[in-house]
């Protein structure tokens, strides 16, 4: 397992290197002197090239990178232009309110999408399975950010049951947390529950039909038996990996949710470094990303290797 | 009758047979008149007798559904009608031009990947996996920032970050394609590779990339809106369905209608493209009876 996981990492990293690139190259496009930026209302020419020289920027574009790349790998990732903070200080307050936004929307996902796609292929071609079709389509085809007004709309203005904005650390107070993160993590998690039911039924549907599915019935094991203890085992392990690469796109849809909520989490400064041309956070966090997504589906494929013992001898 | 000959032949009847497998889903028929109904009121939008999506009536601010005001009036006293007619030419123009930059420029580099193999291959497979390591959302907002905000650069930035979708869709198509009879015979009668690619590639490659072109405008329609309504797309005062979302968020209490009817166009729509997706998948699929 560890040479699987050493090959796959060495298989990454160019990956990373490209990726990095192209944030690179997207910020040296740019029209504009991002000193003049910085300076501000200072337009000293010796203030300028003083930040010049500070920032490397009379360097070569190549030996730009290279300082820029040799320094996000040992996580420095530069200063924010707004704050002066360094933008891996930023980005790490705000990952574990995205994270927690991001788990709890994953958490929803498969507590509706896996059973409504259990119960769709046990109940193939019957309008329960036409019904499940239904929602997850809608579910697919809802924009979660009007989905989140929709629900404010209902739940916090005309019902007063949930707060509809804001944000409490778990370690504050554990149950208020809960409370104001409980919409915003249905309204994320409602797109990938459909995409979650697509593959658990069509996974499921494989299973199904499998000689070992057969067996079990023919021994007499009772349906519920067979569909919990063989066949959902069996079907959950592409699902599993399904809901890894969707942890990526999470973090995505975070940015909506994030701002529809007033949560101060990733998403959040995102927005807000792209409205201040802040563009070494939007940096920063495209690379963070991409890294997290990259890692993401490592972890699925030893997951997935870990639970599918005919995948351990595969390279 | 030589290989190359009895594809030429099969091709026509597999797409006739596809369009009879199409018109017996309902749910696809569905999708599609979905998708017609708002394609007509966006083209018809200069021709129909509804107010201008810009006017402001000062006496209509915030104004309930009414008959002078069907679904509305918005902050401003524009007809919210108006709006969301003009608002489907933003969203479905921003849908199409995002997935045709899309295609035009990933299904030739899939090609090309697929077609040439080796380096080209490994360069152009990296890309697009390093494209393909960022979320889509996130990938659009960054081209937006570094491009700046407007319609035009929003369907660049969805473009561009569903490149990659299309490069795989054609790179796969056209490594399956050059393990049949038909491509090594006119490779032995000595085509180009140019004639090659023109009559025996592409049109082999059309059925999946117009599936994935399909799905693929209803997430960049909800990708343009989700671009506006975080202001980095369709800018005041033109009208877009996520722009007028974006501003229906600060007046729930007093108006609630300015947030419903955008949120329900793009539902609508996109389903429509989702629902067509999938029945255009299911026809063109061989396997499908």
């Amino acid at each position: 397992m560890l040479a699987f996981i050493a090959r796959r990492l060495m298989i990454a990293a160019p990956t990373v290197v490209l990726i990095s690139m192209l944030v690179f190259g997207l910020q040296k496009l740019l029209p504009g002197d991002p000193v003049l930026a910085m300076a501000g209302e200072d337009r000293d020419p010796a203030v300028l090239e003083a930040l010049r020289e500070q920032y490397r920027l009379n360097d070569p574009v190549a030996v730009q990178y290279a300082t820029w790349i040799a320094g996000a790998a040992q996580g420095d990732l530069g200063v924010s232009l707004r704050t002066r903070q360094p933008v891996a200080d930023l980005i790490a307050a705000k990952a574990p309110v995205t994270l927690q936004l991001a788990a709890m929307a994953l958490g929803f996902a498969l507590l509706i999408g896996v059973p409504m796609g259990v119960l769709s292929a046990v109940k193939q071609n019957t309008w329960a399975d036409y019904l499940a079709n239904a929602v997850a389509l809608s579910g697919l085809s809802v924009p979660n950010f009007w989905l989140g007004i929709m629900l404010i709309l209902l739940v916090s203005v005309n019902l007063g049951w949930l707060p509809a904005s804001g944000y409490v650390s778990p370690s504050e107070d554990f149950a208020r947390s809960m409370q104001t993160m409980l919409m915003p993590a249905f309204v994320l998690g409602t797109g990938l529950a459909a995409t979650l039911m697509r593959h658990t039924r069509s996974a499921m549907l494989g299973v199904l039909r499998a000689d070992y599915v057969r067996t079990a019935r023919a021994k007499g094991l009772s349906e519920r038996r067979v569909i919990l203890k063989h066949a959902l085992r069996n079907a959950l392990v592409p699902v599993i990996t399904v809901s890894a690469l969707i942890f990526g796109e999470l973090l995505g849809g975070a940015v909506l949710t994030e701002q529809i909520f007033t949560i101060p989490g990733f998403g959040k400064l995102v927005v807000d470094a792209v409205f201040t041309r802040d563009y070494a956070v939007v940096q920063g966090i495209v690379l963070c990303t991409a890294v997290a997504f990259i890692l993401l589906n490592l972890a699925a494929d030893v997951a997935q290797r870990a639970l599918n013992p005919r995948l351990r001898d595969a390279p | 009758m030589s290989a190359a000959v009895a594809e030429a032949v099969a091709a026509p009847r597999r797409r006739s047979r596809a369009w009879a497998k199409l018109r017996r889903r309902p749910a696809a028929l569905l999708g599609a008149a979905l998708v017609l109904c708002f394609v007509a009121l966006a083209a018809l939008a200069p021709l129909l007798p509804i107010a201008s999506p810009i006017a402001t009536d000062w006496g209509a601010v915030r104004a309930a559904p009414s008959a002078a005001h069907p679904l509305g009036a918005d902050e401003l006293g524009r007809d919210i009608l108006s709006r969301m007619i003009w608002g489907a030419q933003a969203s479905l123009l921003a849908g199409v031009a995002s997935v045709a930059i899309a295609v035009a420029l990933g299904a030739p580099l899939g090609v090309l990947a697929g077609y040439r193999g080796g380096w080209t291959d490994a360069v152009i497979s990296r890309f697009t996996e390093a494209l393909l390591a960022v979320p889509f959302l996130i990938l659009a907002i960054a081209f937006a920032a570094f491009l700046g905000p407007s319609l035009t650069n929003a369907m660049i930035a969805i473009g561009l970050s569903s490149m990659p979708f299309f490069i795989r869709i054609a790179r796969a198509q056209t490594q399956s394609v050059m393990t049949e009879d038909y491509f090594e015979s006119a490779r032995a009668i000595g085509l180009g590779h140019g004639a090659i690619i023109a009559r025996y590639v592409a049109p082999n490659i059309l059925a999946p990339i117009l599936v994935q072109a399909t799905l693929t405008v209803a997430t960049a329609i909800i990708a343009e809106a989700s671009l506006s309504f975080l202001g980095l797309g369709q800018q005041p005062p033109s009208p877009s369905w996520g722009s007028m979302l974006n501003t229906a968020k600060n007046f729930l209490h007093q108006a609630p209608w300015m947030a419903l009817w955008p949120g329900l166009a793009i539902f609508l729509v996109v389903l429509g493209f989702n629902l067509l997706g999938d029945g255009l998948r299911d026809a063109l699929d061989p396997r499908e009876t």
